[in-house]
């Protein structure tokens, strides 16, 4: 009995779900303190999150190189998930830090709000941790949940809480078809791991030709697709991007996405490896669908919000591109891109959030008219992060798309990295707009709002440095991104 | 201090950018000056290398610097990789030697921002020396792509009334090749990898010594040869130049003609011809035939503007057709025209855009029909003017003449007879257009009143133009200076580009003629010894 119990504890091992444990224990300590403040006063709730996120990124990094695996193999806490769960982390971090004066401007000062936030993070690391379907899930329904609330966390506001309700309807929807291919997959294979399910596929070499089998991998699929915005999957996108509270959008675009991919490269190359032929066609199909509908329809957009939630498309396309290609440069480059976009799309994002009017109805190319000359540094800096969305050198984005085009070509994708590149070609008509409104027109507005805040101000500084660092030198991070790859 | 010469002078300018960052940005005398001072320094830092005797010696890379950039791993290894030979040497000094004086012709046509303009005009230098200095792919690509940027901001915030359209087009036109030309970058790269014969990351040197399949050559130097035939620009990817050129203040006209094309002339003489030798056979009727095409259409098109910035952007098209005719010859006369026609380019076009600019900065307008008889007012204006457009139109005794009689003469010798010959009758529209627009302007009376006034060139305008106007008569008269220097280095592209290729030119052209590949071979083994 007692080596039972014995056993069990050894089983379940704490030390693989250390780091969100802390961000979960922390999260519901800073809820109660937010319980007995002041209404209205959020920003030691906003510093007391910053510490869980770094206390975490304390946990996080200490289990680098050091693989635990816990809970009877449902959870592996590898370099992998430590490398995603880092930029979950950063992208909390960055998020909050742009988040308190922003939600004092709309009139939200509602320390809830925090909480949520790391919550999301912690069920973004378990997506990235779990090598169970049913952990994932888990992880999926945590992160969903608490975005689904931030999303339409403006509750008297229409467009957020249009935002809210259409994420919440179509991620619950979503989260069915996950959850119907987890029960047809475990009905084909008999088990929910990841592990088990790629080893019935090498015990069945004709498992593509399973109907059930195929049916379940598909849906499982479009969950995942769903939550990294990838076409034909990404009609909620523009809505609830647009819709939803700036620093929450920017968290979306970066963190939960980020995620989700971690979730999707873990399920796909661990455990359908052996159907991965008919996988990359899919894939190939799907990546050039997403960077084409995302490019094209973010010419028309003048609604910056918008048109950045349909670069993030564009830019979950290139990423595909990488898991196309199904080697190890092409997969390091996915977890390379999407720290990469996590600096410059929140950098990009905390400008606007500086830049908004109560409402945002000022975020479009015509209320940055002039930004350029009236705000000097404000402007180059969002250049900045502009040229490295573009993929311009010597921006990270540069980098990121280099090593993610190097890895098709290395797999013999030529075409699909010239279509990559043309694409990249299309965008860039509508990030030089940017530039052409800040920089090419005479200013009407004044910009008088806009004040640099301190914590906005170092979200934005730890952004540009990252765009630029890993510009330059990307050496480092990229050599991490391959020992964290599979 | 002689081992980071190449470092030291790309850099510069971007120490430059940031003391200018200390500059009060309503102090726009200082700025200026600051500017010009470091422009200046970066030319002096530039002057050894022309003085070094070293080129003319050995065909080989000089200045080398080599450090170890980015390391990923077995995939990757970028090396900051840097050095010239003859063939950028000239280059280079064009570069430091056109931007001092694009920046002195600025001082009254800006008014507004002058601190951004000044350090667009700062990074652009750097990024122009870096791409010419640059012998590893993956630094160059970086470079290419940053002289893209200022560029764009200096005509879109400092340009003409239809600004936006053309720097939105410059933009898109010049990076859809570079996108296309990454891809090839990283296949070659992979293919180098493949083949085992890599040790040195990107470095050019290495690529060189590649032996990839004809199909490969086939697609790579179609994807670079796009590239760069937008940046030349090759009839008929030449639409963005005119617009980029009408709309750019004259300091970004300067440096767009006279530096930033050469990056696309230079890019076939450098990366995309001696990569790809097995392909260029295939490649070279064609591209002569766009080049002629480019000549006679893009004179015919200068002579019928009535807005003398697009005539001298037109004719551009058309100069850069002999560079690319003479380059396409494979021979060393050929060779020699054209990269002796692109620093001539260089000068005669920088110069007449300076002249368009001192015009419009007097009477706000580029019309010819606004002018006439402006000789009578302006005699020294007149007599440089003059001589800019007998060295534009290639008058023996200027330097136009040597490049473009070397170029046909290259191209008349090596199997481009007949292109030879249709091309040459660009020497013959060119001085129709040119003379034909000097007379428009200069002669005759002074019929429209605002001419009346006309100032004569200034102290400053002066001192920009007589550095232009002394290159134009030392190429024309003494252009040894120059080729001697930059022999060996062409002698050992040449080799590069394919020896068994000028072999088949030799079976082409009749016994007698070969003087320029016999001149090659002959040299071969006094090179060999300098590698």
């Amino acid at each position: 009995m007692e080596n039972l119990v014995q056993e069990a504890i050894q089983n379940v091992n704490f030390q693989a779900i250390m780091p969100s444990l802390v961000l979960c224990v922390f999260g519901m300590g800073i809820l109660m303190v937010s319980v007995f403040s002041k209404r209205g006063s959020t920003t030691h709730v906003a510093w007391l999150s910053i510490v869980a996120l770094v206390v975490t990124g304390y946990f996080t990094l200490s289990g680098w190189n050091n693989p635990q695996s816990g809970f009877a193999g449902s959870v592996l806490f590898d370099n992998f998930a430590t490398f995603f769960s880092m930029i979950c982390i950063l992208a909390a971090g960055l998020t909050i830090l742009m988040s308190d004066d922003y939600l004092k401007r709309e009139g939200y000062p509602v320390s809830e709000y925090y909480p949520l936030i790391l919550f999301t993070t912690a069920g973004a690391m378990w997506m990235a941790s779990g090598t169970d379907l049913m952990t994932i899930f888990l992880g999926l329904e945590v992160l969903s949940v608490s975005l689904y609330v931030l999303a339409g966390f403006f509750r008297d506001q229409v467009r957020s809480n249009e935002a809210g309700l259409k994420y919440f309807f179509l991620g619950a929807f979503s989260t069915g078809f996950l959850l119907y291919g987890v029960a047809l997959l475990y009905g084909v294979t008999g088990t929910t791991k990841v592990e088990g399910i790629a080893a019935y596929v090498r015990a069945n070499p004709d498992s593509a030709m399973n109907t059930m089998f195929i049916a379940g991998g598909a849906l499982l699929l479009v969950g995942f697709l769903f939550k990294v915005a990838a076409a034909p999957f990404h009609m909620w996108t523009p809505d609830v991007y647009q819709g939803a509270p700036t620093p929450i959008t920017a968290f979306m675009s970066a963190g939960p996405k980020a995620a989700a991919f971690a979730a999707l490269m873990r399920v796909s190359i661990i455990g359908l490896d052996g159907i991965q032929s008919e996988l990359t066609s899919l894939f190939w199909i799907l990546a050039v669908l997403t960077m084409t509908l995302g490019n094209f329809i973010a010419l028309t957009q003048r609604d910056l919000k918008r048109m950045l939630a349909y670069s993030s498309i564009s830019h979950a396309g290139y990423v595909l591109v990488g898991l196309v290609a199904w080697n190890e440069i092409g997969l390091s480059a996915i977890l390379f891109y999407m720290l990469v976009y996590t600096f410059m799309n929140m950098g990009a994002f905390a400008i606007l959030v500086l830049l908004g009017k109560k409402g945002e109805d000022n975020l479009t190319l015509d209320g940055i008219v002039g930004l350029g000359y009236k705000k000097p540094i404000l402007g180059v800096v969002l250049s900045i992060f502009i040229l490295s969305l573009m993929g311009m050198p010597p921006t990270a984005g540069f980098t990121a798309k280099f090593y993610i085009f190097a890895g098709a070509i290395d797999a013999g994708y030529i075409w699909l990295a010239v279509i990559g590149v043309l694409n990249s070609a299309v965008s860039l008509y509508y990030y030089l707009r940017v530039m052409v409104q800040m920089y090419f027109k005479d200013p009407e507005e004044d910009f008088a709002w806009v004040s640099m805040s301190m914590p906005v101000t170092v979200s934005i500084v730890i952004s540009i440095a990252g765009v630029l660092y890993l510009g330059v030198f990307p050496g480092c991070v990229m050599n991490l991104a391959k020992l964290a790859g599979f | 201090m002689a081992d980071y010469l190449l470092s030291i002078m790309t850099f510069f300018p971007l120490l430059g950018i940031l003391l200018l960052l200390f500059i009060p940005r309503d102090n726009g005398g200082l700025l200026k000056g600051a500017t010009l001072a470091v422009s200046l320094i970066t030319f002096v830092i530039s002057l050894p290398l022309a003085l070094d005797n070293v080129f003319a010696t050995s065909g080989g890379m000089h200045f080398r610097e080599f450090y170890h950039w980015i390391n990923i791993g077995d995939f990757f290894q970028m090396n900051y990789n840097i050095g010239i030979d003859g063939i950028s040497l000239w280059l280079v000094m064009l570069t430091t030697f056109i931007t001092p004086i694009a920046i002195l012709s600025t001082w009254n046509a800006v008014e507004k921002n002058i601190k951004g303009f000044m350090a667009m005009l700062l990074l652009l230098e750097t990024g122009m020396l870096g791409a010419f200095i640059s012998l590893d792919l993956f630094l160059f690509y970086i470079f290419w792509e940053l002289m893209l940027i200022p560029m764009y901001f200096l005509i879109g915030i400092w340009g003409g009334k239809n600004r936006i359209y053309a720097a939105v087009k410059f933009f898109i036109y010049t990076a859809v090749g570079s996108l296309l030309m990454l891809v090839a970058i990283i296949f070659v790269y992979y293919f180098a990898q493949q083949s085992g014969s890599m040790t040195n990351g990107f470095g050019i040197q290495e690529l060189y010594k590649l032996d990839l399949p004809y199909n490969a050559q086939f697609w790579l130097f179609l994807a670079f040869g796009f590239s760069f035939a937008i940046k030349v620009p090759m009839f008929p990817l030449h639409t963005w130049l005119p617009d980029a050129h009408t709309e750019a203040p004259t300091a970004g006209s300067v440096i767009l003609a006279a530096v930033l094309l050469k990056m696309g002339t230079y890019g076939y003489v450098r990366f995309a011809m001696p990569m790809f030798p097995e392909a260029l056979p295939t490649f070279i009727p064609f591209l002569a035939f766009l080049s002629v095409v480019g000549i006679i259409y893009g004179s015919l098109v200068a002579m019928m503007q009535d807005d003398i910035k697009k005539l001298v952007a037109y004719s551009s098209v058309a100069h850069l057709g002999f560079v690319m005719l003479g380059v396409f010859a494979m021979n060393l006369q050929g060779l020699a025209g054209g990269m002796i026609q692109m620093i001539n380019h260089g000068i005669s076009t920088g110069a007449l855009f300076l002249i368009v600019g001192f015009l419009y900065e007097r009477r706000h307008t580029r019309l010819i029909t606004e002018f006439g008889g402006v000789a009578t007012k302006m005699p020294i204006f007149a007599t440089m003017f003059l001589i800019v457009t007998f060295s534009s139109i290639g008058l023996p005794g200027t330097n136009g003449f040597v490049g473009e009689f070397l170029a046909l003469m290259g191209a008349f010798q090596g199997g481009l007879r007949w292109y030879a010959v249709f091309a040459t009758t660009g020497v013959i529209l060119a001085a129709v257009y040119m003379l034909w627009v000097y007379q428009r302007v200069m002669f005759g009376k002074v019929t429209n009143p605002k001419n009346e006034n006309l100032k004569d060139l200034s102290a400053r305008e002066i001192v920009i133009m007589l550095p232009l106007l002394l290159f134009i008569f030392w190429i024309g008269v003494a252009p040894n200076t120059f080729f001697s220097k930059m022999n060996p280095a062409m002698e050992l592209m040449l080799e590069q580009m394919g020896a068994q290729k000028i072999a088949v030119v030799e079976v082409l052209q009749p016994a007698g003629t070969g003087h320029g590949a016999g001149h090659g071979n002959d040299h071969a083994d006094t090179h060999a010894e300098h590698q």
